[in-house]
């Protein structure tokens, strides 16, 4: 299967516009960027898609070894953007996505232009002085809540959710279908992202960075968006007026701005 | 038939009674109605059987009940615009609200039933199930968030109980699948042993038998081996071999018992037997110089027998004589060129290396052309040929032979096969069968001079 239909690579907005690739986190799928996506597709070409293991991805394409570290999503990027030769890519990453994004462009500086972090964190669990805001004792939890909700998934329909490529009216029509997982699959990308420390990547970071936090958020705190910006050379932070984890979906209007402000001023 | 009394209310009094209890009629049904009509809607939502929680769209908390209230034993004040949402849940809950049940709430205006647990101003925990639907106000805009909470104890034990039995189940599976394979490893690593062991036995075996039958001037040989067990080494055993002057000398036995234990005291017979004929041929005393070997090597404790056919071939002018002694042996069968068939019987023989002296008797015939002598151990006899275990027995050998002869060596021995083949599994020991016969066209001379050794 090629990446494109591996990935579910959906590519709208403006075809001479530059690339502006958004990366879905740990959760949803694709859909998270529904809110913003028609305010960005004006001016740029936009890149949307599923990680393998997420949405509408194909679920055979999973691995739990590749998909159990973060160079593993890194790489979904990476095949994409080779795929549709991307280049000066504007990488906007969500959650756990900003981080992949981080490691995407140490690998191939030369494909991404700029990096958009919204809600970023390098680590979520505290380590010494360093405040992540969880304990290995809360993703435990989380894990538990995971295996009581199989949002929109049960083995039974997983057939067709597989083979929904061709028929993507199957997957519309199934409740919770934006967050639904294997919950094999949610369980590895959950202890990947939750488990993961990237707080050395940040300084290999050279393009030019955007950390986008919000006002509140229980998953990224603003401690934590403040180590980002420090530990990034030269990046700009812009505090949201915006509550939760989803500023993309709860302030999409202020969302898109920042990210058109710095992507291309006015 | 007409039940209704003087004072049943008519039917209309019920629309009467939507304004109010009927002043003049307290029946029971009026009653009922009124209660449900005095059920008033504050009520109503703040004593629900469920949590109801309302919150801004940033998730404070705006509107909750009394229900939930006495659940978390939480104030009103301590809520009510001083907590969110999230605030009321487990901090694994918190994640998964932040990464699922919110972004699916914006995304699709309402989420149902999903697990969370609550938790209680005392510390301890609820299991809930949580449904959210956005509501929006006129211009479309989504205002706030309703919430209802179910108690969900009961279902989440249940739950609980299934999951436990899935992962008992899961590793079960998997214990039984390692168990498996395991298993499956150790039977190759037994199939492997079990062929390099009959490799080896086989080797041993062999070296019990001349690796092929010489075949004296104007006669035939021909033998035949049948292993019962691949996994054991047969006590059978035959030879033929030429004493140099013209004369042959054979034997066949069975040492007594099987296994590598058995397989020494056939070598040890074997080569016994050659020796003692080289240095004096003469059948009786062959097999009295074994039963002395036999005897002093094994009887300490562990006393190691065998029966034995011992014979020599003196060809003739126009054959050959047999000239054989046994020692507890089944007699060996003639076959002659008539067609007819007879035992050479050696009466008093006693098993060889049992006793320090025992007696072995001897007997001879003349064989002519066409004769065919057959020599075989009583795995033959002793076979089990009907379902009561009826033996073959030496007098369905005499008749089968009797319709075989005339017969030459070889031929002989093939039908001999096909006969223990026909026994199936009622052949349950090792046989060793040896045939001599003398050419049936050219008669044998002695194409030297004989010189018996004595």
């Amino acid at each position: 299967m090629d990446v494109v239909s591996r990935n579910n690579v959906t590519v709208t907005g403006r075809a001479d516009g530059p690339v502006v690739m958004l990366a879905h986190g740990f959760g949803c799928d694709q859909n998270m960027w529904r809110l913003v996506v028609p305010a960005l597709a004006a001016r740029f070409r936009v890149v949307l898609f599923d990680y393998v293991g997420s949405g509408s991805s194909d679920l055979a394409a999973w691995s739990p070894e590749r998909y159990g570290s973060l160079d593993g999503y890194a790489q979904d990027v990476l095949d994409i953007c080779q795929e549709l030769d991307l280049r000066e890519v504007a990488f906007v990453g969500h959650s756990v996505s900003a981080m992949t994004g981080v490691l995407a462009a140490a690998r191939e500086p030369e494909r991404f232009a700029r990096l958009v972090l919204l809600v970023p964190s390098p680590r979520y669990i505290d380590d010494g002085d360093y405040k992540g805001g969880f304990s290995a004792e809360d993703i435990e939890e989380l894990l538990e809540s995971l295996e009581s909700n199989y949002l929109g998934w049960s083995a039974h329909m997983a057939p067709v959710i597989m083979g929904n490529a061709d028929r993507p009216e199957l997957g519309e029509e199934l409740t919770n279908s934006f967050c639904r997982t294997d919950p094999d699959i949610a369980r590895v990308f959950a202890r990947t992202t939750f488990l993961s420390d990237s707080r050395q990547d940040l300084a290999s970071v050279t393009a030019p960075t955007l950390i986008l936090e919000c006002a509140e958020d229980v998953i990224a705190p603003r401690e934590v968006g403040a180590y980002v910006h420090a530990a990034i050379p030269g990046s700009r932070l812009v505090t949201l007026k915006a509550t939760g984890h989803c500023p993309q979906l709860s302030a999409p209007e202020a969302t898109a701005d920042a990210v058109i402000d710095f992507l291309a001023p006015a | 038939m007409m039940c209704r009394t003087e004072q049943d209310p008519p039917p209309d009094t019920h629309r009467d009674s939507r304004r109010g209890p009927h002043p003049t009629d307290g029946t029971a049904s009026d009653a009922e109605f009124s209660a449900l009509l005095e059920d008033d809607v504050e009520d109503l939502y703040e004593n629900a059987p469920c949590g109801y929680v309302s919150t801004l769209l940033d998730g404070k908390i705006a509107k909750v009940n009394a229900t939930l209230l006495g659940w978390l034993g939480h104030s009103r004040e301590q809520v009510i615009g001083r907590k969110r949402f999230t605030d009321l849940l487990t901090v694994g809950g918190k994640l998964y609200h932040e990464t699922h049940f919110a972004p699916l709430l914006r995304m699709q205006g309402e989420v149902n039933s999903i697990a969370f647990e609550l938790k209680a101003a005392d510390g301890s925990r609820l299991p809930v199930l949580v449904s959210s639907k956005v509501k929006a106000g006129s211009d479309g805009q989504p205002q706030l968030i309703r919430t209802t909470i179910v108690d969900a104890r009961d279902r989440r034990s249940y739950e609980n109980e299934l999951l436990h039995r899935k992962r008992e189940a899961d590793k079960a599976r998997h214990e039984a699948e390692q168990a498996r394979k395991e298993a499956e490893e150790a039977r190759q690593e037994a199939e492997r042993d079990r062929n390099r062991l009959q490799s080896v036995l086989a080797v041993l075996q062999r070296s019990l038998v001349p690796p092929t039958l010489p075949q004296p001037e104007g006669m035939e040989a021909a033998a035949y081996y049948h292993t019962a067990s691949v996994d054991q080494v047969g006590g059978d055993f035959y030879d033929l071999f030429p004493l140099g002057d013209g004369r042959w000398c054979f034997f066949l036995g069975d040492v007594c018992g099987k296994g590598p234990e058995a397989a020494a005291v056939t070598s040890l017979t074997r080569y016994t037997l050659r020796a003692a004929a080289i240095h004096d041929p003469d059948p009786v005393t062959v097999l009295t110089t074994l039963n002395t070997v036999l005897h002093q090597h094994y009887n300490r404790g562990d006393p190691r027998y065998c029966t034995a056919v011992f014979g020599t071939l003196t060809p003739g002018p126009t054959g050959a004589t047999v000239h054989l002694a046994s020692g507890g042996h089944p007699p060996a069968v003639l076959m002659r060129a008539d067609g007819t068939a007879e035992y050479l019987p050696t009466p008093g023989g006693l098993l060889v290396g049992i006793l320090p002296n025992a007696p072995f008797t001897a007997t001879s015939r003349d064989l002519a052309p066409g004769d065919t002598l057959v020599l075989y151990t009583d795995g033959l006899t002793e076979a089990r040929i009907g379902p009561d275990g009826t033996r073959y027995g030496d007098e369905a050998l005499l008749e089968y032979a009797s319709d075989l002869a005339p017969v030459t060596a070889h031929k002989a021995v093939g039908a001999l096969t096909t006969l223990l083949e026909s026994f199936g599994d009622g052949l349950d020991d090792d046989t060793a069968i040896l045939t001599l016969g003398i050419n049936p066209t050219a008669p044998t001379g002695p194409t030297e001079e004989a010189t018996c050794r004595t």
